[in-house]
């Protein structure tokens, strides 16, 4: 008997451990199961070695600063950005000088003033990135019918992320023999049905940055890349540098209170 | 009460069993207001018709119209897609119905383009969709295809493709509802 | 606020109560039911750290509640500025961001708690007499659990949400004749809308509420009957018993700590991970996803509606008496609906399914499948495994999920197996390997320390 029980007492506490575990690879498999399903067609995009990866990870102000330069001089075209404000340019390292001067480049749309009418006036730094069409029936039909969707949440709002819109801007290929892309369609194996609307939308030295850094496709891709991950996660440094906090000291009070426990249930025969 | 103890039998019952029938039906009636309030409300039962215009559609092309927040299928079907659907017998159909019922006029069919499995929005509105194996329509999210009928033949849903209330108002112009 | 009234409190005690205790006693005495029903509260001295999973899910349910009321302050249920609201949330509330995260990886972390509260109950028996009110308790929970979490997802009102609750929503229309017009009344108009958003967030803020009332009841019914343990065997004497606190307040306080670093691991540094990414497109009701997906709670019964494909009726005839729709949607209801009767279900005498040889592997074997049919449901509908359509082993994982309860446990299992002989005391056992590992302790064998713990 005796053995027996010990035993059993022992397998209680391994199959919670066992449980558990399994569940969690369980979340883990349906969570990498999903992004696959949801790219469905469109290659794995590869991973790369983002500098806010990681668990202490940080953006990269110098990139962030040359990606908004490349938004604002392409991508800004046919992509609203809405849910930034420029205030948020703060977190790229301009002061709030320069803030202030960059929103007053744009014209936004105010009103109705005391005559009822809409009237235009200079950009404010709590005024968010203006949209370049009017409404989204105005950007499909400059667009062929296809909607260029707002960019403030596309590193979350697609399987893959970061990694997924690096390899989409860098992916345009000529189409393999066989492939037959109709007119208006541009080939691109990282694309779910390998043929998007979206012309390849970088070209080399297309952007004079004011750093100097030279505009490969490469490096305007991966800027612009950073960001709109910036852009889609603005809290994340905050969040990571929290966390790491969060962690450690539930990870002591884990620590401590296993062993108040255990002094507690010392007493019990 | 005591006066109500001295009554005879019969009449206390009767007190007794109209107060408590009264209490229910009064309890319902008050009720009711509050599960009713739940339903479709006057302005979204207000947008109940809408009217669609066919002389911009060609042969071989589709329109979507949006009727009660439902997109509707105005398809102008070419000969091919007509006979395709009046070749398939009582056999090949999961809800056996002739395309004859489903069309007021052969070269026009208008469906509501929801899936009767579990509500998505099949393709092959577009030119580029995939259509399916039976060339209508096919649902992306479990594999339903739907025929040139709009008739379901193969996947999970049970029901085909449903033929909204309509009639012609002239020869290129219907109203929905 | 002493003296005039303490003479006549304590009518339970010999010794009146004295002091702001004393004075509350004679007036109101909930200390004194905190006191015995939480502190003295007697608890089997042999219980496994699965049983702190109850105190842990109540404890979730509390962080639930009070995210979610400081999130409602600031979300708006309107169609056109629900996601909008919400991003305000992420992005311009202060600490908006942590508190919308806790709340919705606490979502599935409160599965997760009661998933393995109830896979523990499975286990040791603890749906069986007397504490069959106790487990039927617990299915209600886990129900209103299933109805709160689904409409607290079509809150933020992405792509997901709206075709998640379309889906949903469209479950009742397989109901025959009146299905068409519950679905209308459901959504109060002629689709997934503004109504329904509206509804939903005021039934969402109400059904935590309501679970809580329940859970009162849950724990009342628990103090009646008291708490399972590992043995399965009843408490027989005083000695086989320790109060609530400090050891289990202690025990369940470590749990907590443990289980917050691994909820904190999502909340911080994955917290999308088990999300969608489509639910961060704003809904549109013209654009159906390519794959509805469910949150991973609700795969298995998403596995179990999708797999009748399929109409029930007599073979080569025209007779159908079930379409596949509403087939589905019975087996899926059918598969909670199970879980009402289990404990008339399951006619072992014995209650732990440690001393039952032959039903460990075909719980396990439910535990797998269970498992796998999560699997079958994150898979879009035409997959395979195998060469073989997915749905196929779908239905498989089924037949077993209703095997084991309408037939392994009422039927096979009791006739096959031989009744055991069970320990008699709870305090023996427990004293027995607690020697026993002290023992191991002072041999200082570390192989035998290593296996005991």
């Amino acid at each position: 008997m005796k053995p027996q029980i010990r035993m059993a007492g022992g397998y209680g506490f391994a199959l919670v451990v066992v449980a558990t575990l399994v569940v969690v690879a369980t979340l883990a498999v349906a969570g990498t199961i999903r992004p696959a399903t949801a790219a469905e067609g469109g290659k794995a995009p590869p991973k790369q070695d983002w500098s806010f990866n990681g668990a202490l990870g940080t953006y990269d102000k110098a990139a962030l600063q040359r990606g908004l330069q490349v938004y604002r001089e392409v991508c800004s075209a046919c992509h609203s950005l809405k849910r930034v404000a420029f205030r948020n340019l703060e977190a790229l390292g301009y002061s709030p000088e320069q803030v202030k001067s960059l929103s007053a480049e744009y014209e936004i749309t105010d009103g109705p003033n005391d005559e009822g009418d809409f009237f235009e006036r200079v950009g404010l730094p709590s005024d968010r990135f203006p949209a370049p069409f009017a409404n989204d029936n105005a950007a499909r039909a400059a667009n062929n019918g296809a909607l260029p969707p707002d960019l403030s949440l596309i590193t979350k709002a697609r399987a893959g992320g970061a990694d997924y819109l690096h390899a989409l801007l860098t992916g345009y290929r000529e189409a393999p023999a066989g492939h037959e892309v109709p007119d208006g369609l541009y080939y691109n194996e990282y694309y779910a049905s390998q043929q998007l609307a979206m012309a390849p939308p970088l070209t080399e030295g297309q952007v004079e940055y004011a750093d100097g850094t030279p505009s490969s496709v490469e490096q305007m891709s991966s800027d612009v890349t950073q960001f709109l991950a910036w852009a889609a996660e603005p809290e994340l440094e905050a969040r990571k540098q929290m966390g790491f906090k969060v962690l450690l000291f539930l990870f002591v009070l884990s620590v401590v209170m296993f062993f108040a426990t255990r002094r507690v249930w010392s007493r019990v025969e | 009460m005591s006066d109500a103890s001295q009554d005879p039998p019969t009449r206390r019952d009767f007190l007794l069993l109209t107060g408590t029938a009264m209490t229910a039906v009064g309890t319902g009636a008050a009720v009711w207001p509050l599960i009713d309030s739940l339903s479709p409300s006057a302005e979204v039962l207000a947008l109940a018709t809408v009217e669609v215009n066919l002389a911009n559609i060609e042969a071989g092309q589709s329109l979507t119209v949006v009727w009660r927040s439902k997109p509707v299928f105005v398809r102008h079907r070419t000969e091919q897609e007509i006979n395709q659907a009046a070749q398939a017998t009582e056999r090949d159909l999961i809800d056996p119905e002739a395309d004859s019922a489903r069309a007021v006029r052969p070269e026009w069919l208008v469906i509501v383009g929801i899936c009767t499995h579990l509500g998505c929005i099949p393709l092959g509105q577009k030119t580029g969709d995939n259509r399916g194996e039976f060339g209508g329509w096919f649902c992306p999210c479990h594999g339903s295809h739907y025929d040139t009928s709009g008739r379901i033949r193969k996947g999970p849903a049970p029901k085909n493709l449903t033929v909204p209330e309509y009639r012609f108002l002239d020869d290129t112009r219907i109203l929905i509802g | 606020m002493s003296a005039p009234h303490s003479s006549h409190s304590g009518s339970h005690n010999a010794t009146p109560a004295k002091g702001f205790y004393g004075w509350m006693e004679a007036r109101l005495p909930a200390l004194s039911l905190f006191n015995k029903t939480l502190r003295d509260f007697p608890e089997p001295k042999n219980l496994s750290y699965l049983w702190n999973f109850g105190s842990l899910a109540g404890i979730v349910l509390v962080i639930m509640i009070l995210s979610g009321i400081v999130l409602a302050t600031q979300y708006t249920p309107h169609v056109d500025m629900a996601f909008d609201s919400v991003e305000r949330i992420m992005r311009d509330v202060n600490y908006g961001w942590l508190i919308r995260y806790i709340h919705a990886n606490g979502a599935s972390f409160f599965f997760l708690v009661v998933f393995i509260h109830m896979f523990r109950g499975l286990y040791y028996g603890s749906y069986k007499k007397p504490r069959e009110l106790l487990w039927i308790l617990g299915v209600i929970i886990f129900l209103l659990m299933m109805a709160t979490a689904f409409m607290g997802y079509v809150l933020p009102w992405g792509q997901m949400s709206f075709w998640g609750a379309t889906v949903i929503t469209n479950l009742f229309s397989a109901i025959p004749l009146v299905g068409e017009g519950i679905v209308q009344w459901l959504w109060g108009g002629f689709a997934v809308g503004n109504p329904t958003l509206n509804r939903f967030f005021a039934l969402h803020y109400l059904f935590p509420f309501v679970i809580v009332g329940v859970v009162i009841f849950h724990i009342w019914a628990l103090h009646v009957v008291g708490s399972n343990n590992p043995l399965g065997i009843d408490v027989r004497e005083e000695r086989d018993q320790i109060p609530f606190h400090p050891y289990y307040t202690f025990k369940d306080l470590f749990g907590l700590s443990v289980f917050l670093f691994f909820f904190a691991l999502f909340v911080f540094y994955a917290p999308n991970y088990l999300g969608h990414p489509d639910n961060y497109i704003p809904a549109d009701p013209l654009v159906t996803p390519a794959h509805i997906v469910p949150e991973w709670y609700f795969l298995p019964f998403y596995a179990m509606l999708r797999a009748i494909t399929f109409d029930i009726g007599i073979p080569f005839t025209d007779i159908v008496f079930v379409e596949a729709k509403l087939g589905g949607v019975l087996v899926m209801f059918g598969a909670i609906g199970v879980l009402f009767i289990l404990p008339w279900l399951d006619r072992s005498p014995v209650r732990s399914g440690r001393f039952r040889p032959l039903f460990k592997p075909c719980y396990w074997l439910f535990f797998v499948c269970c498992v796998f049919l999560g699997y079958v449901g994150a898979k879009p509908a035409d997959a395979t495994l195998l060469g073989l359509p997915l749905q196929w082993f779908g239905l498989l994982g089924i037949v077993y999920y209703f095997a084991y309860f309408l037939v392994l446990l009422p039927f096979v299992l009791p006739k096959l197996e031989k009744v055991p002989e069970l320990p008699v005391s709870i305090a023996d056992a427990y004293s027995e390997k607690s020697s026993g590992k002290q023992k191991a302790a002072k041999e200082q064998n570390p192989t035998e320390e290593g296996q005991a713990e």
